[in-house]
């Protein structure tokens, strides 16, 4: 198959419309909108839907009902339209709906800046809305990443009936890589719980309001279980784990030119091996556990001021060191930089 | 409208459930759900009704309606409804709202709804109150009415003046139907039925956004009987005026 030139915005898009995406409603925010342009382009000429809504608010409501009817759709948005769009993510949770979003993220807190920033981990992991509820959240390093990764996050979410978010940022939202769109088997799980029409079958309901007696504990048990069940979903990148002394972690992005520097020690010798968490919820724990056992230390490179790091922390549990580099936006680290804290990280043991 | 056209009901409607309603006595919700569930019986829309619970004392509606329901957060009915319509066109999507949430924090959703003429029909509940928080000041509240938040009665230096939704809908090109109605008299009740059965041709026959408003008797939170409540609501007519105010069905 021919490779194709694109932006990773519009590869997520191309990715939605190849896992089948019906509708998409969204709100114009930067560094996001070739998805919105794209899919105003592509959805009508394929019997779809697209809607440019009055606000994320409204936009993400669009999303509620479509997806309620049992139809396949999503939003997209940048950082502060994601915070305004937080309210319904916990409905969303709550009436356990397949809704697909995408965060291609930009700097903050406020308004920011609108370059490459991972300062929304926390929001994305811990589900930013009210109560006790969690996104599944991926996170694509490449062009073709993108691609998959949507057309999986319209799977996965179907699943689990559950909400997934695409977490990524300007920069590969913004750069243009070869893409090969290739045809995705995207699995579809019976609708018994979309709102369709009675005809046939008794009326359905899709509420979160449990006021009875234990309703509301019992509610929150299944979705803890099910939060639970999702583990086997994790996934990451692990590279040159033998024989490694540190492990430098990474996710989306940043993590190719993390990948750089691993590899610039490496050719010197160094032991160095290459985490990268595809999916940040679940959090792939199992390799960190593992090399934490070996005795493996860390080194987590963010551009933020340390988020994920606390989800490493968790992942090894005490067992062995973990650094932070913390690099809030807006500059970009070279290779080099990341190297030159490779070296400093080993020679001090 | 023409009321004496409409056949008396005689039967329990199809679409209702023999759930007992929650509602206070005197509160006009039960005569709009059984009004609603009569409306969608006739027009043979039950297997295909969507219907949006919105955040306030009806919420509950999906115990009283035997059609699919979805519940939206505070304020977004009509976005939602918009989403599920735009997804399955053949749906026969409503929305059941209070003053507060259709007109205070759902106002953009609702207006901008009505102005894209989407082919949902909106309900609107105007009881001048929120209540179920206990009666607090809403959009709609009558200048010197009393409320919780208001003691002194609305203020219109520091609250302005209640807002005229049906009259602002009335404006919008893409509004097909547009009413305002009351239940307290057996007249307005027929009245109210054949307005509810135009707000939902007008997405029927494709037409465009069907709204209509109920003035609505809150007792508990007037603090009044059940029939001096209903009363009352003659004295609401003064500041929100009963009819059609657009229909193109």
């Amino acid at each position: 198959m021919k490779p194709v030139l694109v932006k990773g915005s519009e590869a997520i898009a191309l990715g939605a419309l190849e896992a089948g995406c019906r509708c998409y409603f969204g709100y114009p925010i930067t560094p996001q909108n070739e998805i919105p342009e794209l899919m105003a382009r592509e959805l009508p000429k394929r019997g779809g839907v697209f809607l440019q809504a009055e606000s994320e608010l409204a936009a993400v409501n669009m999303l509620l009902g479509a997806v309620s009817t049992g139809v396949r759709a999503m939003t997209s948005s940048s950082s502060p339209g994601i915070s305004l769009m937080a309210e319904t993510f916990s409905y969303l949770a709550a009436l356990e709906l397949p809704a697909v979003i995408v965060n291609v993220s930009r700097g903050g807190p406020g308004l920011g800046g609108i370059e490459a920033s991972q300062g929304d981990y926390f929001q994305a992991t811990r589900g930013a809305g009210h109560g006790d509820y969690h996104f599944l959240v991926l996170s694509p390093a490449s062009i073709q990443e993108a691609y998959e990764l949507t057309a999986k996050a319209f799977e996965l979410s179907e699943k689990y009936r559950q909400p997934a978010l695409i977490l990524t940022d300007a920069l590969l939202g913004q750069m243009k890589e070869p893409l090969i769109p290739r045809r995705l088997r995207v699995r579809e799980y019976p609708k018994d719980w979309a709102l369709d029409g009675a005809r046939g079958r008794p009326a359905r309901v899709l509420k979160s309001l449990f006021l009875g007696p234990g309703e509301l504990r019992a509610r929150n048990e299944l979705l803890k279980k099910k939060y639970r069940a999702m583990r086997r979903e994790a996934r990451a990148e692990v590279l040159y784990a033998e024989g490694a002394e540190l492990a430098v972690c990474a996710f989306g992005s940043l993590s190719r030119i993390v990948k750089e520097a691993v590899e610039m020690a490496r050719k010197k010798g160094y032991p160095v091996a290459f985490v990268r968490p595809v999916t940040l919820f679940p959090f792939p724990e199992k390799p960190f556990r593992e090399l934490a056992l070996r005795g493996v230390r860390f080194l987590v490179v963010e551009l933020n001021c340390g988020q994920m790091v606390e989800d490493v922390r968790l992942s090894v549990c005490g067992r062995t060191e973990v650094e932070s580099l913390a690099l809030p936006p807006s500059d970009l680290p070279a290779p080099e930089d990341i190297y030159r804290r490779i070296r400093r990280c080993l020679r001090r043991r | 409208m023409s009321p004496k056209k409409i056949k008396p009901p005689l039967t329990f409607p199809r679409s209702l459930t023999e759930r007992p309603f929650h509602y206070c006595p005197g509160c006009h919700h039960g005569i709009a759900h059984r009004l609603l569930a009569e409306v969608i019986d006739e027009l043979g829309i039950r297997e295909r009704a969507y219907g949006v619970a919105s955040i306030g004392c009806a919420c509950f509606l999906y115990y009283y309606y035997d059609v699919d329901i979805c519940e939206a957060p505070h304020g977004r009915a009509c976005a939602a409804a918009t989403g599920a319509k735009r997804a399955r066109p053949e749906l026969a999507v409503f929305t059941y709202q209070g003053d507060g949430d259709f007109a205070a924090i759902g106002l953009t959703e609702s207006l901008h709804a009505a102005a894209r003429g989407e082919r949902i029909t909106a309900i609107m509940i105007n009881n001048t109150v929120y209540g179920m928080t206990g009666g607090q000041l809403s959009p709609t509240t009558l200048p010197g009415q009393r409320t919780t938040t208001t003691p002194e009665g609305r203020d219109p230096r520091v609250y302005g003046y209640p807002l005229k939704v049906a009259e602002i809908l009335a404006q919008f090109p893409g509004v097909a139907f547009c009413a305002r109605v009351a239940v307290n008299t057996p007249k307005r009740v027929l009245e109210a039925r054949e307005a509810l059965r135009r707000a939902f041709l007008a997405q029927l026959e494709d037409r465009g956004f069907g709204y209509v408003e109920f003035l609505s008797a809150c007792p508990v939170n007037w603090k009044l009987d059940p029939v001096s409540a209903a009363r009352k609501v003659d004295e609401l007519t003064e500041t929100f005026p009963l009819g059609v105010f657009r229909d193109l069905t």
